[in-house]
């Protein structure tokens, strides 16, 4: 029998800045993967050890758990205020905040604005899937239109509860943003973007060239096109793991286009 | 050394500097405006942080982050920014990073006005933020004493990794008064094994106030606690004027305790055996000081620049064993020292009632029709 599981045949392994704690996150949840993809980048960065990761309120609140690196846990929303402080004392380290759709863009929104209008020099990785996850998915800035959350269960009607708000090119109006892009995780093509992405982001912070933030388009499979009456059926789910990767396809990418909202001509000129 | 002509806001933000401030983070409101922009000159000229945050809420969580580094860092702000700061100030009193905080009260609820006030005292030492934590809060009644009490505010903090608090109104803040300001310190960065600096050939540090396992919430409710306990039986503060003999004990901190100084200058030239007690530490509260004061007088004023906060302090500790007569001046309004000695005149013409509550008999007092 030949022993298969050896260095030379090793092609994938746990990233070294990522533990070795099971997530505690949902079927078809992406926060995984893009918690993965932060760890290579850090460990193809050799970084980890002068890292420190800003965990928001929301599923990934325990980011820590899982991302190997100093932590510190914000209050909801004020991640990019924690963030700055940690910057401002520490400007040779390298310091990132991870936050979803309802910390970052609707309690948190001016924490997120003012921190890039200043040009502060941390990276923001911006989970965007339309919902407010942990507390059992309700209407969050990013809902789109039509969608069902438990506080919006006849569909978002944009004439009483407005429209969402595209973020990633909000910011790229602001000049001290260096690097702001729009990026998904529903198939292994875009992942591999979204990982380029996401080393840009690092890179630009670790050169001092300004904000840095990547939105990833992830998925809600738990929370995604329930009523209020649905989601309380225990172990109703809203949609397969597959499913809510063909959701985010269909729905999000018409109301989200990826893309790159601002490259600084600083940062276009960096080679990774 | 010389002493100087100092406004209050500006020595205290000079006093912060020379006791070794590495980072401030703060937002304009009045009262208080004068250390955010002495901050703004003096921090980025020694080459250490300033920033003016957008928000009162912006301003505690870069300060709530700043502190996770171990770095020596403040805010300050007044009344109504401090109300903005409670979330943060939760946090932190849950992370367990130290922490110092200047309040110079102005006059509320709501926008209130601009004016001198001790209206946050319940806020800033019986709680404001969520969940059970205590800060140390120093109350000065002059510029000096500020200027004394914020480098003792950095290492009270540090020492049990608590918030700890200057609380003035904003006629210390805005006064000028001579002082003597202290020799610049060193900035040092302390080491201190929980700091959040980059795992660098050492185990991770997490910095958190989530616990989910109640068992463990619990647990550092406890550690809170006895580090409270700890602060209580080492940390009181407070200072006693004309109080050998005296019958009438007046009991008022900040700048209440500071007029009602110059009241009992002026009831003692009339004869009348009277003498202050100023709590300098508001919180821990000197319960057991008071009680012993309540064996030694007849009958206690409590002067306060709010409805009587601090009056259900010294009941706490007094326990009805002497009357308590009440004074207080409200929504930015400060007391002449004739209307304190007007009170300490009454009360040793004719003693206090022990029934009712001092609070009640002064607000009908307050709102009688006037002869």
């Amino acid at each position: 029998m030949i022993n298969i599981i050896s260095p030379k045949n090793l092609v994938y392994s746990r990233p070294k800045a990522f533990t070795d704690t099971p997530t505690h996150y949902c079927p078809g949840c992406t926060h995984g993967t893009a918690h993965r993809l932060i760890a290579e980048v850090l460990d193809e960065m050799n970084i980890a050890d002068k890292t420190i990761g800003v965990a928001p309120v929301g599923c990934a609140v325990f980011a820590y758990n899982y991302i190997d690196t100093d932590f510190v846990e914000a209050a909801h929303g004020r991640a990019p205020a924690m963030a700055t402080g940690i910057k401002r004392l520490l400007p040779d380290r390298v310091v990132f905040a991870y936050q979803g759709d309802g910390d970052l863009a609707s309690i948190g929104m001016a924490e997120t604005v003012h921190a890039a209008a200043r040009g502060e020099n941390i990276t923001v990785i911006f989970i965007n899937n339309t919902n407010y996850g942990m507390t059992g998915g309700q209407m969050a800035p990013t809902t789109l239109p039509g969608q069902k959350t438990t506080t919006s269960p006849n569909g978002r009607d944009v004439e009483l509860q407005g429209y969402p708000i595209r973020v990633a090119e909000m910011l790229a109006t602001l000049e001290g943003v260096g690097y702001v892009v729009r990026r998904s995780l529903h198939d292994p093509k875009n992942i591999r973007l979204a990982k380029k992405a996401i080393r840009t982001a690092f890179e630009v912070q670790v050169r001092g060239l300004g904000f840095s933030m990547v939105e990833l388009l992830s998925t809600c499979s738990t929370n995604w096109g329930l009523t209020p009456v649905e989601s309380l059926k225990w172990l109703e789910w809203g949609l397969t793991p597959v499913e809510s990767l063909k959701w985010l396809e269909e729905h999000m990418l018409p109301y989200y286009p990826l893309g790159d909202y601002k490259i600084a001509p600083s940062v276009a000129a960096v080679k990774i | 050394m010389t002493r100087e002509l100092w406004k209050g806001n500006e020595a205290i933000a000079e006093a912060a500097i020379r006791a070794g401030l590495e980072g401030y983070f703060g937002y304009p409101i009045t009262p208080q405006t004068e250390t955010l922009e002495w901050m703004s000159r003096r921090m980025p000229e020694l080459g250490r942080i300033f920033l003016q945050a957008e928000s009162e809420p912006a301003a505690i969580n870069m300060v709530y982050g700043a502190a996770c580094t171990g770095a020596r860092v403040m805010t300050s702000s007044s009344s109504p920014g401090i109300s903005l700061m409670m979330e943060g100030l939760s946090y932190i009193a849950g992370t367990e990073v130290p922490v110092v905080l200047v309040d110079v009260m102005r006059g509320g609820p709501g926008l209130g006005n601009i004016a001198p006030s001790q209206g946050d005292y319940n806020q800033i030492c019986h709680g404001g933020g969520h969940g059970d934590y205590h800060p140390i809060v120093l109350a000065p009644a002059s510029v000096q004493e500020a200027v004394d009490l914020v480098p003792l505010a950095f290492d009270l903090a540090e020492k049990y990794l608590n918030i700890a608090c200057v609380l003035l109104d904003g006629s210390i803040g805005q006064m000028m008064e001579p002082v003597e300001l202290p020799e610049m310190r060193p900035v040092v960065r302390k080491e201190y094994a929980w700091a959040t600096t980059g795992a660098k050939d050492r185990s991770r540090h997490v910095l958190t106030s989530i616990y989910l396992e109640v068992g463990l919430e619990e647990e550092v409710n406890l550690r809170l606690l006895k580090r409270w306990e700890a602060i209580k039986a080492n940390e009181v503060r407070f200072k006693e004027y004309y109080l050998d003999d005296a019958e009438i004990a007046v009991i008022g901190f900040g700048t209440a305790g500071r007029v009602a100084l110059s009241a009992v200058r002026a009831a003692r030239a009339q004869g009348i055996k009277v003498g202050l007690f100023r709590p300098i530490s508001v919180s821990p509260y000197p319960y057991q000081q008071v009680a012993a004061l309540a064996e030694r007088v007849k009958s206690l004023l409590v002067v306060e620049m709010n409805t009587g906060q601090m009056l259900e302090d010294v009941r706490l500790a007094v326990s009805r064993r002497i009357p308590i007569e009440f004074y207080g001046r409200l929504g930015g309004v400060v007391p002449f020292p004739d209307e304190i000695l007007g009170e300490i005149q009454r009360i040793a013409k004719q003693p206090p009632s022990l029934e009712g509550h001092p609070a009640q008999r002064w607000l009908e007092r307050m709102t009688a029709p006037q002869r």
